[in-house]
């Protein structure tokens, strides 16, 4: 059992005070696979690396909405059409799963969506790429809801409690999301000449963008080794990277698409070995310069100011009927 | 005027007949009648739930889970209370 409010406790100070004996014991239980939850004493790095990794997961779902939400109106068929609305109403879910986990962390969601909102807290670099194409949304579910998945399961084995419950939850409901995309794949390739053009040349749009979803190579991440230690991260990110093109490059042949990286060889072992990335464009992406970044926090502004009537509205109604349950009550 | 924060409320579902409401997640809404709702498109997308009870958060009173020797030490001198205490002998068979 896990509650924001439980964190208001008046000896939660006391309990982020840090000294070598806590610090130790918690380690302890790190290392014997305990999960640590809400009012269990940590580390103050090691929540303030949970708010902001669980956080922008939760900014990435919510923004994950709108390049998937362009096509919605335009889907082939009624059959894709609820497909992609079911998928986006889950990314929606999934962010508010996430948000209430880093609330837990005695973060406030108005804090959480100001700051996603105001540009200084990230998202998935990959949202920052246009849907140009119909065969976009499959290349989507199938690439980037797959490195979302590599990444998204052994977070269920989290040591924070509230994330790794909530991952479980995500991973279970996903699955869906990446085999609807390969159904895409897979219509446009055994279709016209051009529909499977179409299909290339989202993979060749999508590929490279997706590869750096796993983030820098392992000498250049800087979060990784206090996660590690903290069971937060149980694979670094060129493991999951290789983990990710192994599962992969069978699924693209078995479509009759080329990855389109001229430098890709398969090793005696087996593993496909991808091609110098060029980290230059996640740079410039994650300091927003993408070619959807503005757009993608303009529309999230717009969501956010439309409803400012309806939260205001919401509040104000449930002020006046505690007024007048209060006037009842003295009567 | 900055304007409050929503209220949190936890969220049980009572996943099939005969099962207990079960602590599923936490959301934010204004009142109880939303709250509910929330729950329901949050919580409950592919029909996990029979029912839901939404509590607010704050009308939550936990025990303090590092103080689980002193909470629960009163049970774990009562071995008495375990069928395993009891000796049947073999010949009598499972009981």
């Amino acid at each position: 059992m896990y509650t924001q409010a439980l964190n208001n406790n008046s000896d939660a100070a006391d309990r982020t005070i840090e000294d070598a004996a806590h610090t130790t014991a918690f380690q302890a239980r790190i290392d014997a696979e305990a999960r640590i939850e809400p009012n269990d004493w940590m580390p103050a790095a090691y929540r303030k690396t949970l708010v902001r990794q669980i956080s922008q997961h939760a900014h990435s779902e919510i923004v994950g909405m709108l390049p998937e939400g362009n096509w919605i109106t335009r889907a082939p068929s009624l059959r894709r059409k609820v497909a992609l609305l079911a998928k986006v109403q889950d990314e929606c879910g999934h962010g508010l799963y996430l948000y209430a986990a880093a609330e837990t962390l005695g973060a406030s969601r108005e804090e959480l969506v100001d700051a996603m909102l105001a540009g200084k807290a990230k998202y998935s670099s990959i949202f920052n790429y246009p849907t140009l194409t119909w065969a976009d949304i499959g290349v989507i579910g199938w690439l980037v809801d797959g490195a979302a998945i590599m990444n998204q399961i052994p977070l269920c084995r989290c040591s924070y409690g509230p994330y790794a419950r909530a991952m479980i939850r995500v991973c279970k409901e996903e699955s869906f999301h990446q085999r609807q995309g390969y159904e895409i794949m897979l219509t446009l390739c055994r279709g016209s000449a051009a529909q499977k053009a179409m299909a290339q040349d989202a993979l060749n749009r999508w590929w490279w963008p997706v590869l750096m979803m796993f983030g820098p190579p392992d000498q250049a991440s800087q979060h990784g080794d206090a996660s590690t230690k903290w069971k937060i991260k149980r694979f670094s990110n060129d493991e999951l990277r290789q983990k990710f093109v192994d599962a992969t490059v069978p699924q693209a042949q078995y479509l009759g698409l080329s990855i389109p990286d001229p430098g890709m060889t398969q090793d005696e072992e087996g593993h496909w070995r991808h091609g110098a990335i060029d980290w230059s464009e996640f740079k410039q992406v994650l300091a927003g310069n993408g070619p959807c970044n503005r757009d993608r926090l303009a529309a999230r502004r717009k969501a956010h100011d439309d409803g400012a009537w309806v939260r205001e509205a919401a509040a104000a109604y449930a002020e006046k009927r505690k007024f007048r349950q209060a006037a009842q009550a003295a009567e | 005027m900055a304007t409050p924060n929503t209220p949190l409320w936890e969220v049980f579902i009572r996943s099939r007949n005969g099962l207990a409401h079960r602590h599923c997640g936490s959301l934010h809404a204004s009142d109880a009648t939303m709250a509910l709702q929330a729950a329901r498109d949050i919580y409950t997308r592919r029909g996990e739930g029979l029912s839901i009870w939404v509590v607010p958060s704050g009308a939550i009173t936990a025990s303090d889970p590092a103080e689980k020797g002193m909470m629960f030490e009163p049970a774990e001198s009562k071995i008495y209370r375990h069928p395993t205490f009891y000796e049947v002998p073999e010949e009598v068979g499972h009981m």
